[in-house]
């Protein structure tokens, strides 16, 4: 980043894209999608080329630093947020397709490392630029599906962090609804939590499990045919309860309907 | 009750109870549709949060200068103000006038400080005879019971718990067919009791700094029947009550009411202030206030101040995932759900309340109803960081997550460790799932694991876009 000598203060410039160049993104595709389910991975991938990204899958990638952030380790995060400012910064934007892990970078990064004069402006720029995918595609983006049909009914459940820590609610409604043949149901309680909390539902399993069966309930109730959501920690454990309850509905991703793979394999089925 | 020692028993034993989870549901339920109502007509609600907020925040800011003008003011108007450092402080102060009058009987209106501070438990053992006059708080007093919410203490009982309980205790229970039959009993039963105690005691919602004056909210008039007949009324307080004016006080009780029942006002909002004077038909000869600290000038200190804006609304309980479930004896403090878990770490010592932080999702509902803004989730890391720092998480935890860590930060182990993963987990599926797997106990007990195929996103990638 080049310095502005000509000022009375010394500043950095952030170097935007121009208007009409492609803006190179980073897929941040989160421990959990790289491990569980990389379909989200390719899916959001797709969504980006779609909507005019250059997009590179940084090799050197793991984990946002979540499970030290909820276990009170702050010294652990922040030698992972560290880590992985200096593997995102080159790009234009970061995105992540989860809720709670761009808001890890998002929120809490600025926060851990506010009083750390070498890295506190770092991760400020750093946090402005990254991006849950779906507020990406719709805010950012103004992208919109074209030709994706799905008939089906599915349900939204609207994961908390994004929801709350990112304003993240109506952009995923408005991006399926785009989707022809597809119908959304409203989900009762959409806005509560499934119970999942990261390291929550291993530690404190039996209120966990409380909580995302009533969650289930709720699902089934809803009467679609297919669960969708934008995190896939809440997704896996709200897809493993039904499963569990010998409930038909099917979970995936909102991305994988996004780019027209509604027909592979749902979460946990078998090609 | 639920009285097991450590944190997972009683979450079993909550879990286990038949009635609690419809109890539970019938109250909160009923306060969260009411609640949503009341805010969805209230279009100012998000600037009169705001305003909230920074008025609380001030009177933290001034916190000395306003408890001067408040005891200068309450002084004037013929109360006694007493200060107390702590809990057994306040008590002491309150038996010691309690046994100066002569007193047999106390009856006393609902205060959640006093259950915090153990006062109804000191008056016993200084042989006072207590009775609650608030009907939750005389219902939790025959079931010998703590209370589980703070605002509606007896939520945990059912309509058809609390007939029995009135039955067996009561001189003249009559059918119990309705809950106006089972009020009309509490009253018989409570009334004169009301008209001749020697004392009464009640709590504060706030403290107005320019009168000296307490503000009590009820909805049964209870308060109103134990502060005026006995000789001498005793208000108990937690300092952080006070509001620089009664304006200040209207502004924080149309978010308080309906925060906590969706109700624009409570049926009776009452300001004491001071003795009967020589005009006043009715009111006690005199008037006490107990101005309780009890750790709060140390939550100043420990990055807590944010927690003494908190009107105790119990919006945050109502919309806790986790209290949906537990209830609030499970906490096994004082103040259940979000705020108790900011709270008792603070009242009860961190060793001791260690798992209450950590057995919350981080979701954010309690933040977002709070009319005071307090970032619980934000006050929850807090406490998550100095139980780490303190070393109270158990060893398997910590080392599970130094070795996640140590991986986390070297992204060839991590992918190697992750496809050894990957590689072993299909062996325990069956069609696509995991039910049982080693290790994995938390998950599977519970909810199946889908199985993955395939190997990680990254090595995918790099067989279908590079070399
Ligand atoms: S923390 Fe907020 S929501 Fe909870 S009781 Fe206090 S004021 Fe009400």
């Amino acid at each position: 980043m080049p310095k502005c000598a000509g000022l009375e203060q010394n500043v950095t410039l952030e170097i935007r894209p121009a208007e009409n160049s492609l803006p190179h993104v980073a897929l941040f595709a989160t421990c959990l999608v790289n491990a569980m389910r990389p379909a989200v991975g390719f899916a959001a991938l797709a969504l980006l080329e779609q909507a005019g990204c250059r997009v590179d899958v940084p090799q050197g990638q793991t984990c946002c630093g979540q499970p030290a952030l909820n276990s009170g380790d702050a010294e652990g995060t922040r030698q992972i947020a560290r880590r992985n400012i200096e593997m995102l910064e080159p790009f234009d934007h970061v995105v992540v397709p989860s809720g709670s892990c761009a808001a890890t970078i998002r929120l809490h990064y600025p926060e851990l490392l506010a009083h750390d004069p070498a890295w506190a402006a770092r991760a400020r720029n750093l946090a402005a630029r990254t991006h849950e995918l779906l507020s990406y595609l719709a805010d950012i983006r103004g992208w919109l599906p074209e030709g994706i049909s799905l008939e089906a009914s599915a349900t939204y459940h609207d994961s908390c962090s994004g929801l709350r820590e990112l304003g993240l609610k109506a952009q995923p409604r408005k991006l399926l609804a785009a989707v022809n043949d597809l119908t959304l149901r409203k989900l009762e309680g959409e806005e509560t939590c499934c119970g999942f909390g990261g390291t929550f539902c291993v530690k404190y399993p039996a209120i966990s499990n409380a909580i995302v069966d009533e969650k289930a309930v709720a699902v089934e109730a809803s009467g679609a045919a297919l669960l969708l959501g934008g995190d896939l920690g809440c997704l896996l454990n709200m897809a493993g309860k039904l499963h569990r309850r010998g409930a038909a509905v099917r979970a995936f991703h909102a991305a994988e309907i996004l780019a027209g793979m509604g027909d592979a394999p749902a979460i946990g089925e078998t090609p | 009750m639920n009285h097991a020692p450590d944190f997972d028993s009683r979450v079993a034993a909550a879990l286990a109870n038949p009635t609690l989870k419809v109890a539970i549901e019938r109250t909160t339920g009923t306060a969260r549709t009411k609640r949503a109502a009341a805010m969805a007509a209230w279009p100012e609600f998000p600037a009169a949060r705001a305003l909230g907020r920074d008025i609380k925040d001030h009177v933290i800011e001034n916190l000395a200068h306003y408890l001067v003008a408040f005891e200068k003011n309450a002084d004037a108007a013929g109360t006694k103000v007493h200060w107390a450092r702590t809990g057994e402080e306040a008590c002491q102060i309150v038996v010691d006038i309690c046994r100066k009058a002569g007193a047999k009987s106390v009856t006393r209106a609902k205060s959640m400080l006093g259950e915090e501070i153990g006062l109804p438990h000191a008056l016993e053992a200084a042989g006072l005879e207590r009775v609650e006059t608030d009907l939750a708080e005389h219902i939790i007093q025959l079931a010998g019971d703590p209370p589980s919410h703070i605002v509606w203490p007896a939520l945990h009982k059912t309509r058809e718990q609390v007939a029995e309980l009135f039955r067996a205790h009561h001189r003249d229970p009559g059918a119990m067919a309705t809950v106006e039959a089972m009020v009309a009993s509490a009253r018989r039963q409570l009334r004169e009791k009301f008209m001749a105690a020697d004392v009464g005691i009640s709590g504060a919602n706030f403290l107005v700094a320019d009168t000296g004056a307490v503000c009590t909210v009820t909805n049964e008039g209870n308060a109103e029947l134990t502060t005026t007949p006995p000789r001498i009324h005793i208000v108990t307080a937690g300092i952080e009550k006070l509001v620089p004016s009664t304006a200040h006080a209207m502004a924080m009780l149309r978010l308080l009411v309906r925060s906590a029942t969706g109700a624009e006002l409570t049926q009776y909002t009452t300001f004491h202030n001071g003795p009967k004077r020589a005009q006043d038909r009715d009111g006690p000869d005199e008037f006490h206030i107990v101005l309780v600290d009890a750790g709060r000038t140390r939550m100043l200190n420990e990055g807590l101040a944010e927690m003494l804006r908190c009107i105790r609304c119990g919006a945050c309980l109502n919309h806790c995932v986790v209290y949906r479930q537990i209830g609030g004896h499970a906490y096994g403090a004082t103040y259940p759900g979000p705020m108790g878990s900011v709270l008792t770490p603070m009242l009860d010592g961190l060793e001791q309340a260690q798992d209450l932080p950590r057995a919350c999702t981080l979701n954010g509902q309690c933040q977002e109803v709070c009319p005071v803004a307090i970032p619980l989730p934000t006050l929850l890391r807090g406490w998550r960081e100095k139980s780490w720092q303190r070393g109270f998480e158990p060893a398997r935890v910590r080392w599970a997550l130094a070795l996640w860590r140590f991986t986390a930060m070297r992204p060839r182990l991590y992918e190697f460790a992750g496809n050894i993963g990957l590689r072993i987990m299909p062996l325990f599926a069956h069609g696509g799932w995991i039910s049982r797997m080693p290790l994995a106990g938390g998950w599977t007990a519970h909810r199946d694991m889908p199985s993955p195929s395939g190997g990680t996103f990254l090595a995918q990638y790099r067989r279908r876009f590079k070399k």
